[in-house]
């Protein structure tokens, strides 16, 4: 079966006062209908430009500048800006991590879900303010025939959230891209979200682009991983395989770095060092300098994303020594 | 919401108040006194003094104070002007139509043009149209009204002859509206010139703070349209903090007319206040005290109703109390 | 870790921090938020306390109340068994206790060097003698893993995590004996927050500090306390050693916050299985 979206080769740019500057480059994954998909990486990674890449909502001075982001086969990247705005909040649609800001401070809730319901489907004002109703009782927010006539800041972070996620699946989106949603969220909340999108993007058959930090998250929601350093994708693979047999040496870090909830008094094994800031120039693998299986060839050879078999890939010249050598620790 | 407008009101009582007292001793602390600005200096000293007791000038300060307070009060009279002897509201009411005309329209027209031009300026940051709107507006702040004025008026009015150089109406002639708008456009001019030139900034970087807000993100992940995320979303926030500065252009076109009623000889308060100040006529003066510390403390309590329109935050608070 | 014989190095008796919220007509009424309500702990010398809650439980405002940032409504906190008050004491407390913040940026002066903002405290409070501030500001520096270099350059020049760095070196140039960590990693990345936590611990091993560990993600706290205090609506509703809390949760509220934390292992999904 053909992917739902295929993000390929896609590098993102701006133009800043330095000239233009790469954020992302070579960025190539598939989402297929119906599962979800997540993209883990810390901040400056590069997870959360690709996703504004997607919805082309990168700002005036942000582009992509190489590759192709195609749904259901249509390139994104080569849409004019009006076909663009009908797909957005149509086919595919977003939410993000600071739902207290996520929402126009002067206009009521109803008002908000109400344009976007109108936006894309042919219904008058009275209709859509039904479906709203409709829409914000199924995620869970009580008494919505007063809700809607309340603004944003009479909500809780909580609230706010199940808002923005009615807004985004109203319209049955194919794709939905959740960039960091339970982030700013309480922990009793945030497994409230999950199971809400979870719950919600099943029955509506509706892919899911997670965005996140949190392995934690990963682990419940995600069937399939991505996982980004510095502007690349350096591991792909379903989430099983990811938490098992990790074959790329950042992801074994990141998992080391979790406290884990048994009582084996490991000492977290934190990855040394940070990002460096000129990873665009370097002439080699961009994890190299906090590698602890770097050589001499990773310094100076940039490595390509490589097949490993069963689809799992990586970008690291040493995956091997991961596989036989079992989780590094 | 009923509870606060009364709140503001009960505390705008004692600063009127005060407002008074503090004019009332200030005026009489400056040099000169409506005597010697009335009668010829030859008069005898014995006719001074005896106009000087007719305009209750000799009595102590705090008894002229109180009598003009007690009038006030008790009859909602203002006195009369010691130099011409009118009554002093009925003045004051025949200088305030011309001036609320003229301000009201600068005020409406220099928005008009503000509004629209900041947007554009913004969503366009550093285009070509932003600097010609920026340094436009910038003019617009530097220039001085009487400057301004006195252009206007060799240009149009002396050199090319086309518009009146000052006045509301044609000496001797009836007017109608027509002659009216014709006395108004140098004025309006420059007034306008002012209020847009002000305004286009403040609603500019207000505009720039909105725009990189995350809910217009939002907005355009649902399917919006640029136009609509602008004028929608994105200003109903930023004509928030422009509504403060819309309740203090009042004062400040207020105590501008005095300037541009008197380069254009304009019928209205502000001429009737620099007069005033000429003759040492201090219950005219009061009197135009008072309706000026009125025009603020109002415009201050009307912007703050305002901004509870727009700001449904706010409304929340007056609401519920202070939260 | 029972030192219960010894006199505990803080000690927090039904502490209460309100304020007061003005209503009704003219602002006349008055009623109280409860931040803190009637808390109670001890922790005592080189032991590490975590205290876990949601946003808005209180733990913040009681890791600032013991140190002297909010007013102290009701009770009392002792430290080394005699009551402390900030009004007269500030200088000689701010010497024993010291706190570490979310965001160290805020509270770096953007335009001191790393040099001047560490030696500053030590002039103030002549820790140590004029000549030998230079050598001190090294060595605190290497004691939270940071490069003399880092002496010339300013706050913005540095990443989360070494601005986090900084601010631990700061707060442990007064040499104190107790830190409060108010959520001292979240703001950092997963791979930071770990380098951050093994420091902490570090150094708890070489200079016997005690900490108050204020955090919401529960794995940071399950990994640095010895004991944690759950906290809610302004009360502790449960207190025991990290393996109790985690293994045998008593209150309700503790089980609902562990069954709602993500374990990242997928073979352990609970989240969407369990209702």
């Amino acid at each position: 079966m053909e992917s739902l979206l295929s993000v390929k080769h896609v590098t993102t740019a701006f133009d800043t006062e330095h000239g233009k500057v790469t954020s992302t480059s070579d960025v190539s994954f598939d989402v297929k209908h119906g599962e979800t998909l997540a993209i883990v990486g810390e901040s400056g990674s590069g997870k959360s430009v690709t996703a504004l890449s997607i919805m082309r909502l990168l700002g005036k001075n942000g582009h992509i500048a190489e590759g192709e982001v195609r749904l259901n086969g249509v390139d994104l990247a080569k849409l004019s800006d009006a076909d663009m705005q009908k797909l957005r909040g149509n086919d595919v649609s977003m939410i993000f991590q600071e739902p207290m800001t996520a929402l126009n401070p002067v206009l009521t809730i109803g008002y908000q879900l109400v344009e976007a319901i109108r936006l894309h489907m042919p219904l008058d004002k009275k209709e859509a303010k039904k479906l709203a109703i409709e829409m914000l009782t199924k995620v869970g927010i009580p008494q919505a025939e007063r809700v809607i006539k309340q603004f944003p800041f009479a909500l809780s972070g909580g609230m706010r959230q199940r808002v923005m996620i009615a807004m985004a699946l109203v319209c049955k989106p194919k794709l939905l891209i959740a960039d960091e949603p339970t982030t700013a969220l309480d922990v009793t909340v945030q497994a409230q979200i999950i199971r809400l999108l979870h719950a919600l993007c099943k029955e509506y058959d509706t892919a899911v682009m997670l965005i996140t930090h949190d392995l934690g998250v990963v682990a419940e929601m995600a069937d399939r991983v991505v996982v980004m350093y510095a502007g690349q994708v350096v591991e792909t693979t379903d989430v099983y395989t990811l938490f098992e047999q990790p074959l790329h040496p950042y992801t074994v870090g990141l998992l080391n770095s979790i406290p884990s909830m048994d009582f084996d008094d490991k000492e977290l094994q934190a990855i040394p060092g940070t990002i460096p800031s000129n990873y665009n120039a370097l002439p080699g693998c961009r994890f190299a300098n906090r590698c602890p299986l770097a050589t001499e060839y990773c310094h100076s050879n940039k490595p390509e994303l490589m097949d490993t078999g069963d689809g799992h890939l990586t970008r690291c010249f040493e995956w091997r020594k991961l596989q036989q050598g079992g989780h590094l620790q | 919401m009923f509870g606060y407008i009364l709140r503001r009101l009960l505390i705008a009582v004692p600063v009127l108040f005060g407002v008074t007292i503090i004019n009332f001793i200030i005026m009489r602390m400056a040099p000169g006194n409506p005597i010697d600005m009335l009668v010829s200096p030859k008069l005898p000293d014995a006719a001074r003094e005896a106009k000087a007791i007719e305009l209750g000038l000799n009595d102590p300060v705090y008894m002229q104070y109180w009598n003009w307070l007690k009038n006030l009060v008790m009859h909602g009279d203002l006195g009369y002007s010691m130099y011409t002897s009118e009554p002093v509201v009925s003045m004051i009411l025949e200088r305030m139509g011309p001036t609320l005309i003229l301000m009201g329209t600068a005020l409406v027209l220099g928005l008009l043009i503000a509004i629209p031009l900041g947007i554009l300026s913004a969503t366009k940051q550093y285009s070509k149209l932003d600097y010609i709107f920026v340094t436009g507006s910038f003019l617009g702040i530097s220039i001085p009204n009487f400057f301004l004025g006195l252009i206007l008026v060799y240009v149009f009015a002396v050199q090319l002859n086309w518009l009146p150089s000052g006045g509301m109406k044609e000496v001797g002639a009836d007017g109608g509206f027509g002659t009216l708008l014709m006395h108004m456009i140098l004025p309006i001019i420059v007034l306008v010139a002012n209020v847009a030139g002000r305004n286009i900034r403040y609603v500019r970087s207000s505009m720039l703070e909105i725009l990189g807000q995350d809910y217009l993100r939002t907005a355009r992940a649902k399917g919006l349209k640029e136009v609509f995320v602008v004028n929608r979303h994105a200003l109903r926030n930023a004509l928030i903090p422009i509504v403060t500065i819309i309740g203090l252009e009042i004062p400040i076109l207020f105590g501008g007319a005095v300037v541009i009623e008197q380069i254009f000889s304009w019928p209205g308060i502000g001429q009737l206040t620099l007069s005033s100040i000429m003759n040492r006529d201090y219950s005219t003066l009061m009197g135009l005290n008072l309706v000026a510390a009125f025009v603020v403390i109002a415009a201050n309590i009307l912007t703050d109703i305002v901004y509870a329109f727009v700001d449904p935050r706010i409304r929340k608070s007056y609401v519920g109390g202070a939260k | 870790m029972s030192q219960q014989t010894k006199t505990p190095l803080l000690t927090v008796k039904n502490v209460k921090t309100y304020y007061p919220v003005k209503t009704g007509f003219m602002n006349l009424q008055k009623s109280y938020v409860r931040a803190v309500d009637d808390v109670s702990f001890e922790i005592y010398e080189g032991e590490t306390l975590g205290l876990v809650g949601e946003s808005g439980c209180g733990k913040s405002t009681l890791g600032r109340t013991i140190i002297g940032l909010e007013p102290l409504t009701d009770g009392t906190i002792l430290f080394d068994g005699k009551p402390m008050n900030f009004r007269t004491d500030r200088v000689s407390l701010s010497k024993q206790i010291q706190i570490v913040f979310q965001d160290p940026y805020s509270s770096l002066n953007p335009r001191l060097t790393i040099g001047d903002l560490l030696a500053e405290p030590l002039t103030v409070h002549k820790i140590v003698p004029h000549h030998e501030i230079q050598q001190e500001v090294s060595r605190l520096l290497a004691l939270v893993g940071l490069s003399d270099s880092a002496k010339s350059r300013y706050p913005h020049e540095f990443s989360g995590g070494q601005r986090q760095r900084i601010g631990i070196a700061r707060a442990l140039a007064l040499r104190p004996r107790l830190i409060i960590c108010d959520e001292p990693v979240s703001a950092l990345d997963v791979s930071i927050q770990a380098q951050i936590m093994n420091l902490f611990k570090k150094l708890q091993r070489e200079l016997g500090l005690t900490y108050l560990f204020i955090a919401h993600g529960l794995g940071a706290v399950k990994y640095i306390s010895d004991r944690i205090a759950v906290m809610f609506a302004g009360k502790i509703v449960e207190m025991g050693t990290t393996e109790e809390i985690f293994k045998n949760p008593q209150h309700e509220y503790t089980k609902k916050l562990l069954g709602a934390y993500p374990i990242p292992d997928p073979k352990k999904r609970s989240i969407l299985t369990k209702p």
